[in-house]
């Protein structure tokens, strides 16, 4: 069913050709490419931070770098992989192209806005790189108090104001993405009749917009502080440091669900389409997102149990988190019940998705591990910590990406890619993942701490495990680059609809008009209603 | 006149253009109950750490030129109000006479706030420039007014962003682009300016009536 359809003339991609032409662009679909151009340029910067870390840690001694550059390197590694490639990822590219597609509208509700977030971004990363350039900044991404005020001798106030500038961009996609799902729907497009990508996105929007402005507000206190002297953090001058990290992480916390709830809207897509089955309970894993994400603005003191905070905040905070458990176990019970008597496809973004349901479910169950009060104070600032966020941010949100990556290009591109590479490069990253964060639970349940450059020498075996591990991923992660630039140059047309999946997005051509569709559709079904017993190929 | 409203590419109708535009003011303000909240939040846990110093310092500051103030800002919002609701009837000239009055009062705000800031440089209040005072819980006063110039300040800024805005929305009506069937950003700025004005009404008392009570 690939081979009609001629390319369009009037599709976004052939809408004006000159650099101002994109840079000017208001159209959704040029703003998620540009997005995506950005993300990727900062995820592999990111990765050589990465690298340098992954070197330094094949022995035990400091060789590679001094103990200073290593603070620079991680810092830099979690500023950027976290607020310049995370954060923005799914929602700003996916979420750009796809939520118009989705619920059939022409555009988001706010165009410029939408183009003055990206703008926004770039801002946000000139600042970050400027810092980066200068001499960097070592105090983690997390810029605890008084380190950040008072003692570190490098360029936090730089550093805090590109985040400050990037959030600004987020608050604006999230406030596009509210009004958009809430008022441009097509005719029949129940909330109940969204695909769940839009739900996950609607979610995610929330956070941006309750969540994102006490960030801003805290490293703008912070910078002040820093610069004049005087401030409400810093014990010296009878601030409170951890009235810091309750307002860090009241933002951070639940940032952590912007990078997982969008990979949750994706997996919900893709496993459908290629277990051609209806979603499984597909109410109560539109309320588990929106679940998800109001708890996950409550947990945020569970990063607090070994600094001071009462033991009954404590408490709390240690319950509400397990609490948060349970919706995303409905997600990955609901995912799983899907496949189930599914005619199953192993195409390259199924395997994708599939490894991130695996990888999802570790770094979830080793979650409740870390939240419980116990537990936390042996594997608190260790590698543990280490391993089970990246089971979440890579293994999770990372893999979905790519999934993301794969499923939709035909649509962005017109195009198709090998497979057999996608396939193998799915492979790839799955195991250079596990090989690279896996021995990492073990280093940390064994007392290996955080963020030094030195370790014991009977450390060492499963260090090199992981920076083995990491170069494996590191090919995997290449590998696209190379045959999704073939696909851009000499792949074959992809038609409207290669997979034969359900939503809106693929009843227009591709890539999609400049107004997304010739005729804005009419929506009689719910989503997802791949007739249940079929050979495959649809 | 342009009395033809443009539907913009994106929208069906004028009716969905103006719920959207109305969703994402409030989307927006919401935002910026956000940004105030984190620092309605460092102010109470500072208070929390030392009480006593919170009381001292608020009986620093100048309740006259803040009172006065707080009734600038108010009649403010009245006569915004009023600007919206002309606006909405087809008054143009009402709703220009109203939104100037608005400014002035607006600028009259930042005046008398400029003031007080002199006075309190003059007073030696102000943290990491002049700040001296005598007795105990000098640490704890010197935190205070770091808030209260750090949250004043932020208000301003936003009173100043709300000058601008009116202006703007101002010299639209002069110019007659609005008819009682699309006045929407007239609405909005009304609902920002509004906003501003709801901060001060927190603002006023945790700052200038704390420590008077006794």
């Amino acid at each position: 069913m690939s081979t009609l359809a001629l390319p369009s003339r009037d599709n976004y991609l052939d809408n004006g050709f000159s650099l101002w032409s994109w840079l000017s662009s208001i159209d959704h679909k040029r703003i998620a490419i540009l997005y995506a151009i950005s993300i990727t340029l900062f995820f592999f910067i990111g990765g050589a931070a990465a690298t340098l870390m992954r070197l330094e840690l094949i022995t035990p001694t400091g060789d590679l770098v001094s103990a200073e550059t290593y603070n620079k390197l991680f810092t830099m590694h979690g500023v950027i992989m976290v607020w310049f490639f995370l954060i923005p990822s799914i929602p700003s590219t996916f979420g750009n192209f796809l939520v118009p597609l989705m619920i059939g509208a022409r555009d988001l509700a706010f165009p410029r806005l939408n183009l003055a977030s990206w703008y926004l971004y770039v801002a946000g990363g000139l600042f970050t790189v400027g810092a980066l350039i200068a001499g960097g900044v070592d105090t983690g991404w997390t810029f605890y108090t008084p380190f950040s005020t008072m003692f570190s001798n490098t360029h936090v106030i730089a550093d805090a104001a590109g985040v400050f500038v990037v959030g600004f961009s987020s608050i604006l996609t999230g406030l596009n993405f509210i009004v958009t799902i809430h008022k441009m729907r097509a005719p029949g497009m129940t909330w109940f009749r969204l695909p769940l990508f839009v739900w996950s996105m609607y979610a995610t929007a929330i956070i941006f917009v309750l969540a994102t402005p006490v960030l801003a507000m805290t490293l703008f206190l912070l910078a002040i502080e820093r610069f004049a002297g005087v401030g409400v953090f810093d014990p010296a001058l009878g601030g409170d440091p951890l009235l810091f990290q309750h307002l860090f992480w009241f933002y951070s916390h639940p940032a952590v669900y912007v990078m997982i709830l969008p990979a949750m809207g994706v997996a919900s897509e893709i496993i459908t389409c290629f277990a051609r089955r209806n979603v499984f309970a597909y109410r109560s894993m539109a309320f588990a997102v929106l679940a998800i994400a109001i708890i996950g603005f409550l947990v945020w003191g569970h990063h607090m149990f070994v600094s001071g905070q009462s033991i009954y905040a404590g408490m709390v905070f240690s319950i509400l988190t397990f609490l948060v458990a349970i919706p995303s176990a409905i997600k990955v019970f609901n995912w799983t019940a899907t496949l189930y008597k599914g005619s199953i496809r192993f195409d390259a973004p199924m395997l994708y998705l599939l490894g991130f349901v695996a990888l999802f479910t570790i770094g979830g169950m080793t979650g409740l591990i870390l939240a419980s009060l116990a537990l936390d104070v042996h594997l608190h600032d260790t590698y543990f910590v280490i391993a089970h966020f990246h089971y979440i941010m890579v293994g999770g949100a990372v893999m979905a990406f790519l999934g993301a990556v794969h499923f939709w290009w035909p649509k962005i591109t017109g195009r198709l890619y090998s497979d057999r590479w996608a396939r193998f490069a799915a492979i790839v990253v799955f195991v250079g993942f596990n090989l690279t964060f896996f021995p990492q639970f073990i280093l940390g349940y064994l007392g290996m701490p955080r963020r030094y450059h030195e370790y014991p020498a009977q450390f060492q075996v499963l260090n090199v495990l992981s920076s083995a591990g990491a170069s494996v991923l590191a090919i995997g992660y290449l590998l696209p680059l190379f045959y999704l630039y073939w696909s851009l140059r000499y792949g074959p047309r992809a038609g409207p609809n290669p997979w034969g999946a359900k939503g809106l997005e693929w009843q227009t051509s591709s890539p999609p008009p400049v107004d997304n569709f010739a005729t804005i559709p009419i929506v009689t079904e719910a989503p997802y209603q791949y007739a249940p017993v079929e050979s495959g190929h649809g | 006149m342009a009395s033809a409203v443009v539907v913009a590419r994106q929208f069906d109708d004028t009716d969905q253009q103006r719920r959207a535009s109305d969703l994402g003011m409030w989307v927006f303000l919401a935002t910026e109950v956000l940004f105030f909240g984190a620092l309605f939040v460092a102010y109470t846990a500072t208070r929390v750490h030392d009480p006593a110093a919170f009381e001292i310092a608020s009986r620093l500051t100048n309740v006259t030129l803040g009172s006065i103030n707080t009734g600038v800002l108010l009649t403010s919002s009245l006569v915004m109000a009023l600007a919206v609701r002309s606006a909405k009837l087809g008054l143009r000239r009402a709703s220009i006479v109203f939104m100037g009055a608005t400014i002035v009062l607006g600028i009259a705000f930042l005046a008398i706030k400029g003031t007080e800031y002199w006075l309190d440089y003059a007073g030696h209040l102000v943290p990491a420039i002049n700040f001296s005072h005598p007795g105990p819980h000098a640490g704890g006063v010197e935190n205070f007014f770091y808030l209260y110039f750090f949250m004043t300040g932020v208000h301003s800024l936003h009173m100043l962003v709300g000058i601008v805005t009116v202006s703007v929305l101002l010299i639209m009506a002069a110019r007659g682009d609005f008819t009682p069937w699309y006045f929407t950003p007239v609405e909005l700025g009304g609902l920002y300016w509004h906003l501003i004005d709801i901060v001060w009404v927190f603002l006023y008392p945790l700052l200038y009536l704390v420590g008077r009570s006794s």
